[in-house]
């Protein structure tokens, strides 16, 4: 299946802004008067009520094809002109179809149908990331340390922290390290604060700061 | 380490001290001072107590020379008060120690700057009272973590101005305010406390570049005047006095005018902090060193070293003294300086004037094994 670009367009409008505040637009989904699950479609209209099936059940992979199918019918049934088509189901004759423009010199998939636009508010949301990553390693309160000290005081702009050269074995550790086992090394020890869990916002910010300082550099695990 | 008996590095000094002379080949009196320098300076460096019978150091004292002397160095303290960071504190303590431990104790001790981290009078005053523990005489040199909470009001009321000159034993010693910042921080509506963090940041692009400035300029001009052109000069400044990476401030803007001042003069050394590592380079008469911190050691910048410089081994995180140190200037017959690195947990590296001098040709100082990544 493909969208149409007008409509991959719209989609990707909502998931970028969709960051940058809560007083967005939200599908609302009509309840069901049996208490089944009721399933929306990301145009935030159609939904379907799933009968026999409640919220949390577990669904096989043909029940959710099901699902999907019904939607997209819905879909269509709603926009008849929307020139949606099943590509394996029936092959486009080229420029028979109306409002199809056919792919000329370039392979055509959804995943590729993205404008610079598009392009721009990936980069802008990976930005932000890294920048975050950047003020905490600045930032000895951020980082939860107890002395002051921040990563930047003795690695200026992730100078010094070789991610590429991860996993390696840490002579020190007596182990294979990451770079975030070095990470928390690092905040436990000569910033005096408690190590991140895995999944700490934090962390992750702090691995995008210091993987994009690295930018261009070849990988080289194990290195030392 | 290697651990070498009393009598074997004897025989080894011996062999390099008669190795040099052989490739001298003849013997100049120019030539036998210098050797006589360089043999003293590896005593020194070494720790050696009792003159070696081959050290010509007595026979050096000519009317004309610089009779050789020690200088000890501590720098970059960078002390937060005690209750904040105590880590900072003890390797500032343990600097101090090291210097009270040389025996004969050195002419006097040059603090190289940033004796605070973020300029505040209860780290200057710890500063200055830690620094009290010393033996020998302390010349002062300002650093931009002293200067920019109060502009150098509270660092002035204790060790005075941070420009000054003096003469001892016929060298000449200049102490250059050499971290003198562009004002970036009106337009901004910065408080002093933003401006002197904004400065704190190494990697922090919004600060200007340091510079001597005009005025410093200026009055270094004036200083020199007077000085005969054979008179060794040793400056000593903040910022390393040439360009090695502006990204981290490791510059100075200024730096090819005040080449110019001191490219009359035969014998310039310029010792300078800010840098943390060992770093090394000559530029037309002028040898410059950096010196080490004690607080921690920054990584070598990207781009821009000096092709003299001799990387010291990258810096083991989990000692948290490695790379850090202190160490000696030991000035020359010829006034010219060979310089130990004191690196705390590691062989101490001496680094010749010569190596310098020759443009890297003779005494070259030992390879690093773990360079920057």
């Amino acid at each position: 299946m493909r969208f149409s670009s007008g409509l991959a367009l719209a989609l990707s409008l909502a998931a970028g802004t969709a960051a940058a505040g809560n007083d967005l637009p939200q599908h609302q989904l009509p309840g069901s008067p049996d208490g089944n699950l009721v399933v929306g479609l990301c145009d935030g209209e159609t939904s379907i009520e799933v009968k026999g099936v409640k919220p949390g059940d577990p669904l096989t992979r043909e029940q959710g094809q099901q699902i999907a199918d019904t939607l997209m019918k819905e879909w269509r049934s709603k926009h008849p002109d929307s020139g949606w088509v099943v590509v394996a189901a029936d092959p486009p004759a080229q420029g028979q179809l109306p409002g199809v423009k056919a792919p000329v010199e370039n392979q055509f998939q959804t995943y590729g149908a993205f404008s610079e636009r598009d392009q721009q508010i990936w980069k802008d949301s990976t930005d932000r990331l890294v920048a975050e990553g950047k003020r905490i390693f600045h930032d000895a309160k951020a980082l939860g340390g107890t002395n002051a000290v921040s990563c930047d005081m003795c690695h200026p702009d992730a100078s010094n922290t070789h991610p590429e050269t991860y996993p390696k074995f840490q002579v020190q550790l007596g182990r294979v390290a990451l770079l975030r086992d070095m990470i928390n090394w690092c905040i436990e020890n000569p910033v005096r604060g408690k190590p991140f869990a895995d999944d700490d916002p934090r962390l992750k910010a702090l691995e995008a700061y210091i993987l994009a300082q690295r930018k261009g550099v070849a990988l080289d695990y194990g290195k030392h | 380490m290697v651990h070498k008996s009393i009598e074997t590095k004897h025989y080894e000094e011996r062999a390099s001290f008669f190795d040099d002379l052989t490739r001298m080949g003849r013997l100049s009196r120019r030539g036998f001072l210098h050797i006589a320098g360089v043999s003293a300076g590896i005593a020194a460096a070494k720790g050696l107590i009792v003159p070696q019978s081959f050290q010509l150091i007595e026979i050096s004292r000519a009317a004309e020379s610089i009779p050789p002397f020690t200088i000890a160095y501590v720098s970059d303290t960078h002390l937060y008060t005690r209750n904040v960071n105590d880590r900072f504190v003890r390797s500032a303590v343990k600097a101090v120690e090291d210097v009270n431990a040389l025996d004969p104790q050195p002419d006097f001790v040059l603090f190289g700057g940033d004796l605070a981290q973020l300029g505040h009078r209860e780290e200057l005053d710890l500063g200055a009272q830690i620094l009290k523990d010393l033996r020998a005489p302390v010349k002062m040199m300002v650093g931009e973590h002293d200067w920019y909470l109060d502009l150098g009001e509270h660092w002035r009321s204790l060790f005075g101005p941070p420009q000054y000159s003096f003469d001892h034993k016929g060298v000449h010693f200049v102490t250059l305010m050499s971290v003198q910042e562009k004002d970036f921080w009106t337009a901004r509506g910065m408080a002093p406390e933003e401006r002197m963090q904004t400065v704190a940041g190494l990697d922090n692009g919004i600060q200007s570049r340091f510079e001597v400035g005009p005025e410093g300029r200026q009055w270094l001009q004036n200083d020199l005047e007077k000085i005969d052109k054979a008179t060794p000069i040793v400056i000593f400044s903040h910022s390393p006095l040439y360009k090695y990476y502006r990204n981290w401030n490791f510059w100075t803007e200024d730096a090819d005018e005040v080449q110019a001042i001191l490219s009359k003069f035969d014998t310039v050394s310029v010792i300078h902090g800010h840098t943390h590592q060992l770093l090394l380079n000559h530029i037309g008469n002028i040898s410059f060193y950096g010196l080490l911190s004690t607080a921690w050691p920054w990584p070598y910048a990207p781009e821009g070293l000096p092709k003299l410089t001799v990387q010291m081994n990258r810096a083991d995180p989990f000692n948290a003294f490695d790379g850090c140190g202190d160490g000696q200037l030991n000035v020359l017959a010829s006034g010219m300086i060979n310089k130990v690195y004191n690196l705390w947990n590691r062989n101490p590296v001496t680094v010749r004037a010569s190596y310098l001098s020759s443009s890297g040709t003779k005494e070259q100082p030992p390879a690093t094994t773990l360079s920057s990544y």
